[in-house]
């Protein structure tokens, strides 16, 4: 795992991601992956309320489908250009996710989780029912394609492949920046105690709110994405299903991680559209992975790889610091490390 | 004014079956201290299993409610052993996902055993009663009278029972129940029993004036939750004014606002509360 704490690691990523168009065997598998980008979008967006703030937000498929239905309102009903109206799907998810933060993030723990269970419910009941709005149970067809540039037209699986890769490699260059930087550390100290982060002076509730907008901003530019992708949106977009699916992404590769989620989102899509049976089923074999993830591996497969990294790095620097007892900051940092 | 009581018997209805899946859902609660989503799939199951029962089997509607409470039950003590309890010092989150780990277990396995159609459950309470001007369906007062003796039962246990009062005495305060040398693993079971056979027997209560279908728990459980944040999180008796404030609400709502919004009144209810006073209607302080 050394690999993906430099850039080496990610370049390469990237490369493969570039290739595959070349490698993947029909246009069928560049779709599958070109969804599993913009769930890993939204996914990323869940990551960082929910893995490195620690609020878990269960309204986070509402938040991409209020995303979504900004592009198909705005572009099949009133004729706003595709770009104008996907910038909006980010800018309205955010906006919506300022006053539902503002009730909800006042509350603690599963307090918070429960409200915005509700606040998705009303989400979903919402679009269903608002006709007059969302075209109900019908959805919204006939979005348009992001209008094509040059002979690059992308309606073709192609282009539709990079143009969603740019958005992920966007989005993951934008997290990377938010978590490392003082912002990020704020993030992870709430998580890791709100009364010691208050203590230490943070504005508990203005971060909190920041790293919701923030995340439901992705999830709303993901929603922009899918409607742009698809073209068709129902209301089974803001389904809490999705939640529970981006929450399994999040926790197979490793919750509170920058790689985890990426490759929980891309690689649990592949594991279902191969074992066809499960489709229909996907959560006979999910939901006992989910409580064997829980209880067995809480931290996923990157997380438990880094833990168990840094374990060894504190013992190595344990053995330094015994033979020269003096230097004890390498111990505390050592322990200190959390395993974001 | 027909009309009007009309409304109420829907009221207390609604209030009957959303207090029982509530008082479950909150004596867990007050053991654990995690909301439990699996508890709306254990009422699926228990409506699936007496479905089954009197399908399948060919026994009648109380041996299929019996049977419901029975097999809920065991499904609920069985999470509790394999997942809740190895879990116990984990943070909540864990608990949460892992809830949600089985509630989507036991809805995908009951769709991959029975299909996704919705099926009706016969009851052999079809009978119009009338009373006063008044029409009443017996299945309604059937419920109604079914669930108010349940919750008076379950009252009557825990006030004057050896075995409920370990109940309470553990959802009041872990630490102190241990010291005095409460078994915390036979309380946790037991609590998650009768949470599961009163989740069983609401649904087989409920399912024959609704329908019987995978997701039926999805938003009986998420005003169970709107219940117990009004009542108070672990209070038995804000369970079931909750129950009866939100049966109530989406009667009227239903009635005077809107039939397509009837769902999410209690939602919106619980918006406006929470937006005024975080701490729920009735609660103590803040847990």
């Amino acid at each position: 795992m050394k690999l993906f704490n430099s850039t080496t690691g990610w370049l390469l990523l990237l490369a493969l991601a570039l290739a595959f168009p070349f490698l993947a065997g029909n246009d069928y598998h560049l779709t599958v992956m070109s969804t599993a980008y913009i769930y890993a979008i939204a996914t990323i967006g869940l990551n960082l309320i929910t893995g490195y703030t620690g609020q878990y937000n269960l309204a986070h498929s509402g938040f991409m489908a209020v995303g979504a239905y900004t592009v198909g309102i705005l572009t099949v009903d009133h004729q706003v250009p595709f770009w104008i109206a996907f910038l909006l799907a980010g800018v309205v998810a955010a906006a919506l996710g300022f006053f539902v933060g503002l009730v909800s993030l006042r509350l603690k723990t599963h307090f918070f989780s429960i409200f915005t269970l509700c606040v998705g419910y009303i989400m979903y009941l919402l679009i269903e029912k608002w006709e007059s709005l969302t075209h109900g149970t019908v959805g919204i067809i006939g979005i348009p394609a992001p209008p094509s540039i040059g002979s690059i037209d992308f309606t073709e699986p192609r282009p539709q492949y990079y143009l969603v890769l740019l958005f992920l490699v966007a989005s993951l260059w934008i997290m990377h920046r938010i978590v490392r930087s003082l912002l990020g550390r704020t993030f992870m100290a709430i998580r890791n105690g709100d009364d010691l982060a208050q203590a230490l002076g943070i504005n508990l509730m203005r971060n909190k709110l920041l790293a919701f907008m923030l995340s439901v901003f992705f999830a709303g530019l993901a929603g922009g994405l899918y409607a742009g992708f698809v073209r068709f949106i129902g209301p089974g977009v803001a389904s809490v299903e999705h939640t529970f699916d981006m929450t399994m992404y999040m926790l197979v590769g490793g919750i509170g991680t920058l790689l985890g989620p990426l490759l929980g989102a891309i690689g649990v899509p592949w594991l279902t559209q191969y074992l066809q049976v499960l489709q229909d089923y996907r959560f006979v074999v999910f939901g006992p992975l989910l409580v064997i993830l829980v209880i067995f591996l809480p931290y996923g497969i990157v997380g438990t790889w880094m833990n168990r990294k840094r374990r060894k790095e504190a013992l190595a620097a344990q053995a330094a610091a015994s033979s020269a007892p003096r230097d004890l900051s390498s111990i505390s940092t050592a322990k200190g490390a959390t395993h974001a | 004014m027909e009309l009007f009581l009309q409304q109420v018997l829907n009221g207390l209805t609604l209030g009957g079956v959303y207090s029982l899946v509530a008082l479950g859902l909150t004596l867990v609660y007050g053991i654990l201290h995690v909301p439990n989503f699996a508890h709306g799939a254990f009422y699926m199951a228990g409506a699936y299993s007496a479905f089954f029962i009197m399908t399948k089997l060919g026994l009648n509607y109380w041996w299929g409610m019996l049977g419901a409470a029975v097999v809920v039950a065991l499904i609920s003590v069985l999470s509790e052993r394999l997942v809740f309890h190895p879990l116990r010092k984990a943070p909540y989150l864990h608990h949460m996902i892992a809830s949600i780990g089985i509630l989507l277990f036991l809805e995908a396995g009951a769709q991959a055993i029975w299909g996704a159609d919705f099926h009706r459950m016969e009851t052999p309470y079809t009978q119009l009663l009338e009373f006063g001007g008044l029409t009443l369906p017996a299945q309604r007062l059937l419920i109604i009278g079914a669930a108010f003796l349940l919750v008076a039962l379950l009252q009557l246990f825990l006030k004057k029972t050896i075995t409920g009062a370990t109940i309470v005495a553990m959802a009041q305060n872990r630490e102190g129940a241990a010291l005095v040398g409460i078994d915390a693993n036979r309380v946790a079971m037991l609590t998650f029993a009768i949470a599961g056979a009163l989740a069983g027997m609401a649904a087989v209560l409920y399912a024959p004036i609704n329908l019987v279908y995978t997701s039926m728990g999805n938003l009986v459980i998420t005003k169970a939750f709107v219940i117990i944040v009004l009542g108070g999180m672990g209070s038995v008796p804000g369970a079931i004014v909750g129950g009866l404030i939100i049966g109530f609400a989406e009667a009227f709502g239903a009635f005077y606002i809107s039939t397509d919004y009837k769902d999410i009144i209690a939602f919106a209810l619980l918006v406006l509360i929470l937006s005024v006073r975080p701490q729920g209607l009735f609660a103590k302080g803040a847990h």
